[in-house]
């Protein structure tokens, strides 16, 4: 009941946003079954939404210590174009994955060490990654974008479970699985109490240098598996173009789900439902037939809108205005008291 | 020598280190021609980090700026071409809605409680969105005035140009350090810097201090913009994507701490300046392909930042106050 009621605002909010789609594309929640697929602009979503999504869970981790991950983007790239690279060199669908996890995990230790052990502030030591990452994937693809035609790879982007396409089913899966992991043990208060005070929880007896480094780990496995499925949505490894300006996306979904970028206290599903929001946007905007130069300026009015109905502070201001209203009110009703006293 | 400075002197000598590195390799890297091009194409960096630094300095951040410098271009280059207006009431008009957007901006952050991260994100995607609307193709500026403001120059000894635009970048660097250290609202962005709660126990004017320093740095953006469009003569509604990026790394490198109420604004032309002599050194050796560029841009960042991580731990000076 706590959990649903934390998800209350993202809830509410997908949900007048599917309204509002729905009134200028009436079909937008029809689902129908085509060669064994479910397809609809819900499931649209669903796979669209899955690089973001598989992004936003990892970005929560790190948000909550705290920290930021501008690398993201990056990191989708360099894995995306190590899978394809392994693919062509016909070294198999399992060494091209363990690769790009490789190169992922790499990416995560990398920003984890400088964050935690050389003590550089989060956004610049990510950023480092984030200037060089895009020509590392250009190394490995040597500035070309290395296309391949293996159904194995191919499947984890356009493929279908039961229907469900299969990047929905991915970071769904990912993101119960690191629900649980977090959750079931207390891996996950951990983490909260290194983003209120790392130096209080180091003094507790957490390994907070560990848990900082791990965190970014994670955030880079999570870059690499949606970099995996956006290369092989398209069938080919663009290290110009994967991926970017993708973290600002993912730092926007953990935001729109509440959680404070000062660290502490989250939620991997408010985040996903941020992401959820965000694709809808996206892909509303696309289907209620606006020219595509006004999807950015919508986009931001909308998410402007959403992030000022969220705020902490609008209640007060509220009951501010209210009170003062009153005040008054009644002093207009009684000639005897002074205004404002 | 006072420890706040020690970052500051890191960061002057690196630079002077890594200059000389360069006149080893290259000689001809002394010329006034090439402190001159360093000057004129890192103009509207400059400028922009300027603004830059004084939101850092304040604790904040503004994602906003590259966004903003895009439509200024747009704004311009579109207003010559269909309408009738001098350059300069043109400039006027924008600086005035650049300097409000930002003070928009900065109400949000104060009056809602919310993180300037986000606030000056949605900031990037409002002003990219309304560049777009105004046009989506890369507009030409072909009025008379501006072929007179990029052709205005100085010619140093050697044969260096001293533009007018890199002249106006060194005089904003001016303007900010007076405005930073040495007027009321330069102590109160320090203050704010430090924290809030003790800022507003000082007697600063919280809302009015947030207002301030976006509007302020949207000025600059909007004064960068026109700098920018003089610099390219078009306006195109996809340039500059990631410059506010570029901006804080700048502002970092020249010393200031992203947590706010430490830094220098000199410390930023600085930053600036290696940024620009890193490009320009990759230009000279000429062998580096553009991936090799790229990380090589990241790992100078990184060498840049741990040296002067290790420089001010090396003096003794712990945590800078």
């Amino acid at each position: 009941m706590t959990a649903l009621r934390r998800v209350a605002p993202q809830l509410l909010t997908l949900l007048a946003l599917i309204l509002l789609v729905t009134v200028f594309f009436p079909e937008f929640l029809r689902i129908e079954v085509v060669n064994d697929r479910l397809v609809g602009p819900v499931m649209d979503i669903l796979k669209r939404g899955a690089p973001v999504g598989l992004l936003a869970v990892g970005m929560t981790l790190v948000i909550a210590t705290r920290g930021i991950d501008l690398s993201v983007g990056a990191v989708i790239a360099i894995a995306g174009a190590v899978a394809a690279w392994a693919i062509t060199r016909d070294l198999g669908l399992a060494a091209a994955l363990a690769l790009a996890f490789a190169a992922g995990l790499a990416a995560g230790l990398w920003n984890g060490v400088l964050v935690a052990i050389v003590g550089i502030q989060p956004i610049v030591a990510t950023l480092i990654l984030m200037t060089s990452g895009r020509g590392i994937a250009q190394l490995v693809t040597e500035g070309r974008i290395l296309t391949f035609s293996h159904d194995g790879l191919a499947f984890l982007g356009s493929g279908a479970v039961l229907g469900i396409p299969v990047p929905a089913v991915l970071w769904v899966a990912t993101a119960i699985a690191v629900t649980l992991l977090l959750r079931r043990t207390a891996l996950g208060m951990l983490i909260e109490a290194v983003g209120v005070n790392r130096n209080a929880a180091a003094l507790a007896g957490v390994n907070a240098t560990v848990l900082i480094i791990a965190v970014y780990s994670a955030s880079g496995l999570c870059a690499a598996l949606a970099g995996v499925v956006a290369t092989a949505d398209i069938r080919g490894a663009d290290a110009n173009n994967a991926g970017l300006w993708m973290e600002l996306d993912a730092i926007l979904a953990v935001v729109i789900g509440g959680n404070s970028l000062l660290g502490g206290r989250f939620s991997i599903a408010a985040s996903l439902l941020g992401a959820l929001i965000i694709q809808t946007i996206d892909t509303g905007i696309l289907l209620a037939g606006f020219p595509s130069e006004y999807n950015l300026s919508i986009k931001a009015v909308i998410v402007l809108v959403i992030l000022v109905l969220q705020s902490p502070n609008l209640v007060h201001h509220w009951y501010a205005l209210r009170y003062f209203a009153m005040r008054r009110r009644e002093a207009a009703l009684d000639p005897r008291k002074e205004p404002g006293t | 020598m006072n420890p706040r400075l020690y970052p500051l002197a890191a960061t002057i000598a690196i630079f002077l280190l890594a200059w000389g590195i360069c006149v080893a390799q290259f000689p001809y890297m002394l010329s006034t021609r090439v402190v001159g091009n360093l000057l004129t194409d890192n103009a509207y960096l400059g400028i922009v980090a300027v603004g830059m630094t004084l939101v850092i300095l304040s604790g904040g951040i503004d994602l906003s700026v590259g966004s903003v410098i895009a439509f200024s271009g747009v704004f311009i280059a579109v207003m010559l071409r269909d309408t009738e207006m001098h350059p300069l009431p043109v400039f006027l008009v924008l600086l005035a809605i650049t300097t409000a957007f930002g003070a928009a901006m900065g109400w949000l952050i104060y009056a809602l409680a919310m993180p300037p991260f986000i606030v000056t994100l949605a900031g990037m995607f409002l002003m990219r969105g309304v560049a777009y609307m105004l046009t989506i193709d890369s507009v030409p500026i072909n009025h008379g005035f501006y072929a007179m403001l990029g052709k205005a120059y100085w010619l140093m000894p050697g044969k260096g140009r001293l533009t007018l635009i890199g002249v106006a970048m060194l005089a904003v660097v001016a303007v900010g350090m007076l405005v930073a250290h040495r007027t009321r609202f330069g102590a109160a962005v320090f203050a704010l810097g430090g924290g809030e709660a003790t800022a507003r126990l000082m007697g600063v004017r919280l809302g009015a201090t947030y207002v301030r320093i976006y509007a302020f740095s949207g000025f600059m953006a909007g004064l960068a913009g026109i700098v920018f469009s003089i610099y390219t003569r078009s306006g195109y509604p996809l340039a500059t994507v990631g410059t506010e990026l570029t901006a804080i790394a700048a502002v970092v490198i020249g010393g200031t701490l992203l947590t706010g109420g430490s830094g220098y604004v000199f410390g930023t032309l600085i930053g600036v300046l290696t940024m620009g002599l890193i490009q320009t050194y990759i230009v000279f050796d000429g062998t580096l392909s553009s991936w090799w560029t790229k990380i090589i841009i990241g790992l100078l960042l990184l060498a840049f930042i741990l040296l002067q991580k290790g420089l001010v731990r090396f003096s003794g000076a712990g945590r800078p106050a």
